[in-house]
This record gives C-alpha cells, sequence and structure tokens, in this order.
C-alpha cells in the first residue's frame, strides 16, 4: 500500500491541521440537521479524507465497508449507459469524470433512486443517505441543474457532499443550497509536521532540511509530498540533507520543452515541439495543466517584461481550448505565439 | 409575522422525533402572504387569480426569492393541500424533459382533467397547472415542441414556467405568459424573516451578525437561511453567532487580502505577483468571487485615478467573462494581476 493511503487519516479526530474546520465539522455531524456541502480547495489539500472522516462520523464504521455495484441506465434516445457505482449502506459515490457526456442522466436516475428509497438500516444515526459526487466541477451545467430541486424535495432522504477544486463552474443556484467549506491547502510546517510523523512510523530517519525540500517543491500539495517521500526513500536511502527530489515525469518533460522554445525558434522546432506535446497528450496529462505548467515554466526562464506577455497568451489560448474541442491545436498555437514573441524580443536587444 | 411562523413552533418542541430538517424548507413559505418582499408581483397574482381566467405564468429572478416557494402556494390556495397532488404537475430540471416526454406526460396529465370532479368544492378552478421549474436549463427544441403543447391543452391547462434567467427562454414562450420578476430581497425584509427563525430555533444572535448574513447573501433569501442554519450550529460551541463565523462560512475573502492583491496588482514586482497568484489559488479563494469582490473595493477606492480604475474594471471583466467560459483560475488570475496598468 502507498504511503498515502497507508497514513490516511480516517477520523475526524485523526486529522492533522486545520484544526478550526475539523471542529466545525465535528458541530455539524452533532446534530439532526446536516447541510449539503461543498467541500474546495486545491489538489493534496485533503478534502476527500475530510470528507470520509465526515461519514464516518454521521454513520460509523459502516460506511466504510463500500462494494462496487454495476448499473445500467438508459439515455433518452435509447442509449445504454454500463456505471460503476462505489455504494456503502449509508452512501454512494459518484465520479462524473467517468461518464461525461451523459451525466445529467446518471445524475438523475442515481440521485432519484437513493432519494426515495429511506435509510433501510433502522439503528443507523442519521435517517438520511449521502450522495458523494467528486469532482463537482466537471459536472455539465445539465447535471447540476438537475440537482437543484432534487437537494430541496427529497432533503428528508438525502444530503449531497460536493467535492471539487474550486467553486467557479458550480452555477449558483447549487451553491445557494449548499454550505461552502474551503480547504486551503497545508502550509509548508503542516507538511513537514505530517512527513516526520510518517517518516517516524516507518521507521526511518528524515533530515530536516531534506523534509522541507520535500514540502517547498510539493507546492503544498500533501499527496504529492508523501510521494514524493516514499519515491526519495526508494532512490537513496539513509537520506542525505541536500538529496535531489525527483519531479514527476510529465513535469520534467514540460522543463524540457521549455528550453527548447527558448532555444531555437523555427519552424523546424515547432515541429519537434509539437511532437512532444501529442506524447503529453497521449499519456493523459489535461490539456489545462500542460499550458498552465508551460507558461508558468516560460515565465520563470525570460526576462520580466516578457513575463505578462506569456500569461495573458496562456490565458487566452487556454480559454479558447475550453471552448473548441482539438486541445492540441490551442497548445500549439500558444507555443508558436510564445516563440514569435521572444524571437522579436531577442531581435530587438541585439538591435541595441 | 408570529402568527404565520407559529405553526412550526411545535415541531421545535418535539425535536427528538430525528426527523430531520433543512430550514430552509421548514420556513418556505406555506401561503402567498408569507412570501416576503414580492409584494407587487403577490398582488397582481392575487388579482389574476380572482378573475378566474389564470393566464400562463413566467416566473423569473435570482436564486432563492421565492419563485418555487409561490407557485406551490398559489397551487395550494387554489386547490387546497389534497387535490394539489392531482392537480399540478410539476417538472424540474431532474425529470427528463425531452421533447417527446413533455409531449406525452403534458397530455397524459390534462386529458384526466376533464374527468374528474370538484370535490363539491365549487370555487376549485376548472383547469390544472403545470410547473416547469428550472425552464431555462431546458434545450431550445425541447421549448420548441413546448410550445405547440402549450397551445393543444390551454383549456385544461395553465403552464408556470420558472427560471433564472428569461434570456433563455424562447421568445415564442415567454410572448405567451405573464411574466413576472422576482428581485432580490431587501435587507429589510431579509432581516425580519432571519430574526423570526432566530426566535423560533432559540438561537442567541448579534444585530452586527446577522447584517453581515444579509450581506454576503447578497438578497438570496435561500444563502441566509442556510448560512444561519449552519452557523447556528457552531454558534454552540462558540456561544453565540458573530461575523467572523458568518464570514468563513459565506466563503467571503477577506478585506484585508482582496487590498493585497489590488497592491501587488498595481504597484507589485513581478516576483510579488507570482507569489500572490499562487497563494491565492492554495488558499482555495474562488478567483470569480475575488474579482467580484476587487471591484467592489475599487469603487470604494479613493488611492487610484479613475483613468487607472477604468483599466482595472476593463480586465476584471475580461478575466469574469473568461471564467464564465470555463477557463483555467491560476492562468486568469496571472494575466490579470501581469496586466499592464497605464497611469
Ligand atoms: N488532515 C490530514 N492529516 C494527515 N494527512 C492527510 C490529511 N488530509 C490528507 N492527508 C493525506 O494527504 C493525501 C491527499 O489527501 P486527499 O486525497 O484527501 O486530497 P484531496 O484534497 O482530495 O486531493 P485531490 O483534489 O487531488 O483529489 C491523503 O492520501 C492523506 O494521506
Ligand atoms: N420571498 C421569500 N420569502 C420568504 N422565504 C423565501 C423567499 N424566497 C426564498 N425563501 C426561502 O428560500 C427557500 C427557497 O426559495 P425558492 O425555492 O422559492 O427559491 P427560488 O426562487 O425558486 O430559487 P431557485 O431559482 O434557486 O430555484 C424557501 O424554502 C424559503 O425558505
Ligand atoms: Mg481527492
Ligand atoms: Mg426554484
Amino acid at each position: 500500500m502507498l504511503w498515502v493511503d497507508k497514513y490516511r487519516p480516517n477520523s475526524l479526530e485523526k486529522l492533522d491541521y486545520h484544526e478550526n474546520i475539523t471542529k466545525q465539522l465535528k458541530a455539524l455531524t452533532q446534530l439532526n440537521d446536516f447541510p449539503h456541502i461543498i467541500f474546495y480547495g486545491p489538489p493534496g489539500a485533503g478534502k476527500k479524507t475530510r470528507i470520509n472522516c465526515v461519514l464516518k462520523e454521521l454513520f460509523g464504521s459502516g460506511v466504510e465497508k463500500m462494494k462496487t455495484i454495476q448499473k445500467e441506465y438508459q439515455t433518452p434516445s435509447g442509449r445504454k449507459i454500463d456505471l460503476n457505482l462505489v455504494v456503502s449502506n449509508y452512501h454512494i459515490e459518484l465520479n462524473p469524470g467517468q461518464v461525461t457526456t451523459q451525466d445529467r442522466v446518471i445524475i438523475q436516475n442515481v440521485i432519484k433512486e437513493i432519494a426515495q428509497t429511506q435509510q433501510i438500516d433502522s439503528t443507523a444515526q442519521k435517517r438520511f443517505k449521502v450522495v458523494l459526487l467528486n469532482e463537482a466541477d466537471h459536472l455539465s451545467k445539465d447535471a447540476q441543474h438537475a440537482l437543484r430541486r432534487t437537494m430541496e424535495k427529497y432533503s428528508a432522504n438525502l444530503r449531497l457532499i460536493l467535492c471539487c477544486d474550486n467553486t467557479s463552474k458550480i452555477i449558483s443556484p447549487i451553491q445557494s443550497r449548499c454550505l461552502l467549506l474551503r480547504i486551503s491547502a497545508p502550509e509548508e510546517k503542516d507538511i513537514v509536521n505530517i512527513l516526520n510523523q510518517v517518516a517516524s512510523k516507518e521507521g526511518i530517519k528524515l533530515p530536516q532540511k531534506f523534509a522541507y525540500t520535500i514540502a517547498n517543491k510539493s507546492n503544498r500539495n500533501l499527496r504529492r509530498a508523501l510521494l514524493m517521500l516514499e519515491t526519495a526513500r526508494v532512490q537513496q536511502y539513509p537520506f542525505s540533507e541536500d538529496q535531489n527530489v525527483i519531479l514527476p515525469d510529465w513535469e520534467v518533460y514540460i522543463k524540457n520543452l521549455t528550453n527548447m522554445i527558448l532555444q531555437e525558434q523555427s519552424p523546424e522546432r515547432a515541429l519537434q515541439v509539437r511532437g512532444k506535446l501529442y506524447e503529453l497528450i497521449t499519456h493523459c496529462i489535461p490539456p489545462t495543466l500542460i499550458i498552465k505548467t508551460l507558461a508558468i515554466e516560460l515565465a520563470q526562464n525570460v526576462d520580466n517584461q516578457l513575463k505578462g506577455r506569456i500569461f495573458q497568451e496562456a490565458a487566452k489560448y487556454e480559454a479558447n481550448l475550453q471552448k473548441g474541442n482539438k486541445a492540441i491545436f490551442h497548445i500549439e498555437a500558444f507555443v508558436i505565439k510564445v516563440m514569435a514573441i521572444y524571437k522579436k524580443y531577442i531581435i530587438d536587444m541585439t538591435k541595441f | 409575522m408570529d402568527l404565520m411562523l407559529g405553526k412550526n413552533k411545535k415541531s421545535t418542541k418535539d425535536k427528538d422525533d430525528g426527523k430531520i430538517e433543512l430550514w430552509v424548507e421548514k420556513y418556505r413559505p406555506k401561503n402567498m402572504d408569507e412570501v416576503s418582499s414580492q409584494e407587487e408581483v403577490v398582488k397582481v397574482l392575487r388579482k389574476t387569480m380572482e378573475t378566474k381566467n389564470l393566464p400562463h405564468l413566467l416566473f423569473y429572478g435570482p436564486p432563492g426569492t421565492g419563485k418555487t416557494s409561490t407557485i406551490l402556494a398559489l397551487a395550494r390556495e387554489l386547490y387546497g393541500p389534497e387535490l394539489m397532488k392531482s392537480r399540478v404537475l410539476e417538472l424540474n430540471a431532474s425529470d427528463d424533459r425531452g421533447i417527446d416526454v413533455i409531449r406525452e406526460k403534458v397530455k397524459n396529465f390534462s386529458r384526466l382533467a376533464v374527468s374528474q370532479n370538484t370535490n363539491g368544492n365549487s370555487s376549485c378552478p376548472p383547469y390544472k397547472i403545470v410547473i416547469l421549474d428550472e425552464a431555462d436549463s431546458m434545450t431550445n427544441d425541447a421549448q420548441t415542441a413546448l410550445r405547440r403543447t402549450m397551445e393543444i391543452s390551454s383549456k385544461v391547462t395553465r403552464f408556470c414556467l420558472i427560471c433564472n434567467y428569461v434570456s433563455r427562454i424562447i421568445d415564442p414562450l415567454t410572448s405567451r405568459c405573464a411574466k413576472f420578476r422576482f428581485k432580490s430581497l431587501g435587507k429589510e425584509s431579509m432581516k425580519s424573516r432571519l430574526e423570526e427563525i432566530c426566535k423560533c430555533e432559540n438561537i442567541p444572535y448579534t444585530d452586527e451578525a446577522l447584517n453581515e448574513l444579509i450581506n454576503v447573501s447578497e438578497g438570496d433569501m435561500r444563502k441566509s437561511i442556510t448560512y444561519l442554519q449552519s452557523a447556528s450550529q457552531l454558534s454552540k460551541i462558540e456561544g453565540s453567532l458573530t461575523p467572523n463565523m458568518v464570514f468563513e462560512l459565506a466563503g467571503v475573502i477577506p478585506n484585508e487580502i482582496v487590498d493585497q492583491v489590488i497592491n501587488v496588482w498595481v504597484k507589485g514586482t513581478s516576483d510579488e505577483k507570482m507569489t500572490m497568484a499562487n497563494n491565492i489559488i492554495l488558499s482555495g479563494y474562488s478567483v470569480s468571487k475575488l474579482l467580484l469582490q476587487i471591484n467592489k473595493r475599487l469603487v470604494e477606492n479613493v488611492e487610484f485615478s479613475s483613468k487607472i480604475k477604468c483599466y482595472m474594471v476593463k480586465y476584471l471583466g475580461k478575466a469574469e467573462k473568461a471564467l464564465v467560459e470555463g477557463a483555467d483560475e491560476k492562468l486568469q488570475l496571472l494575466s490579470l494581476l501581469y496586466s499592464e496598468i497605464h497611469s
């Protein structure tokens, strides 16, 4: 088992950091009137972990007995959709990512089904069941609209928990029906603290300087930090203070791309870059992440006066990418634009 | 006011029946007079109800202003709680509302209308009501089909379309309906409603906290009640309901942070901008909310020239639009902070 799973806290009492939120959650679970909640915050901030702890607080350890069931749903046009659902006696988990285009149908069916059935376990501490929607910001607008009245009509039997990176893509009528809980990324010192705990449980020695380097390189993403620590453990142990932190492959790859773009600006180079971009996309790195990482890397390696331009172009092409359906075109267009800007800049520089 | 919430008091006393209730539902207006702040709408609706010839209705307005509550209350007043079940068909976005489905459902529903008698209730209207809630999420095709259905069944059926954005309803439909705009609730009516609820639920509160609650709810009554309920639970640990509690619950970004962002945007170094963007994202703040708050803050700002503010507002608008269309929050924020502001 990976350390991220092995050392995942499984009750509210065991949660590290954001003590205030933990206290709030405890209070919310105490009484009968538990609200619909949206948990939001950056990746690896511990949203999912917290949600699981809340579920356990609400329903007891029975909620951890999850099984996967197969369901078949039919769209209005008669198409059949097979879906694997993760369920316990008390809740059901949906990942909209699995079913993007037909998520409305799924939401309609699953939620109505669960809302219309009362809690069967009469000893249950709560009368309602929970529907947990992961990546709720990936839900289509249609699917979100489908939630609105359901959340009101079936509020005696059903609570929704939505989990997402940010609330921008959640329509306001849904936000108006939920309690918003912001889970910010842990501070570097919190991460160091957790790295130390894990190290001591594993019985390994972790030099503090190295712990801080990991926390820093993780960009306050706890999952990433734990993975980095585990990778480093495999790579070289005992640790040295100045040991290198291994970055994920795709990031190294994008760093190299950045160098390629800044070293030479020509049609040939653009073609080579294109090949590399394809490579990234076929490895399922999300296009937005590619363009964002690329922009930030590029900005770090050019003069100050160019940074603004790069971010403006990146923002523009990424926004276009959301509207179009061939992501690669927009990333490529961005790269070519940056090459043009950079080339002009270099020529202007050498003129003087 | 006291009278109208009176009937709810009982249910709070016998709390241990294990019933889970959301206050938004518990305090949903039971009749049209309980609907706060929409006096104009209610007045005109009552007039139309008297004439016995209800037109098709279109309710529109922002979330949590009483649209769904009003139509349900109207139906209850027309038919009474029992008959209402057979006389009102509610179709919302959680129902399948494809072209054929609507046609079929409405046809079946209105066919039964004629055959049913009114239980000797002479004041009972001779038509049924179809509520199409959240109609703005219907496709244009479905709306076009609806137009025909409305015509065919209009002898025995009245339609009530409800939406947030009237512009998303096609013209041929809107022109067939009497339109009612629900406005955001005024501060005063929100306050008296919230005070009533606090009394019923026995929640200690300060005036200050209630005012903040109203500010952050932006005229959305549902939001304010949802926040009130959660805050009241938290106040049980911390003593009483405070403004800070309200801020945190509502996801409001503290003014200090908004001001820091504005400062870095106008005068910050490149490194400061990068760090700021990173911190905002890692804190989990919603960038669209941030943009709105910057905008509000700029209105009050006396330090910058109006020319600078003009530039800033223009950039804010651009980023806001991109975000609505699904663009990445961090890139939009970076692009904003690095945008050039000419003084
Ligand atoms: N409060 C906590 N105390 C200690 N460790 C934690 C805590 N929260 C999370 N973790 C650790 O961090 C890892 C990542 O957390 P989690 O999966 O909950 O993040 P997330 O916010 O859901 O991220 P993502 O949005 O990327 O899915 C977990 O596997 C767990 O090991
Ligand atoms: N005008 C109002 N007077 C009193 N309570 C209100 C009013 N508007 C909203 N509420 C409260 O908010 C809850 C939701 O209101 P309602 O469902 O009528 O909103 P809506 O206008 O239909 O919103 P949406 O556009 O999100 O569907 C009600 O149950 C009630 O508690
Ligand atoms: Mg997660
Ligand atoms: Mg409504």
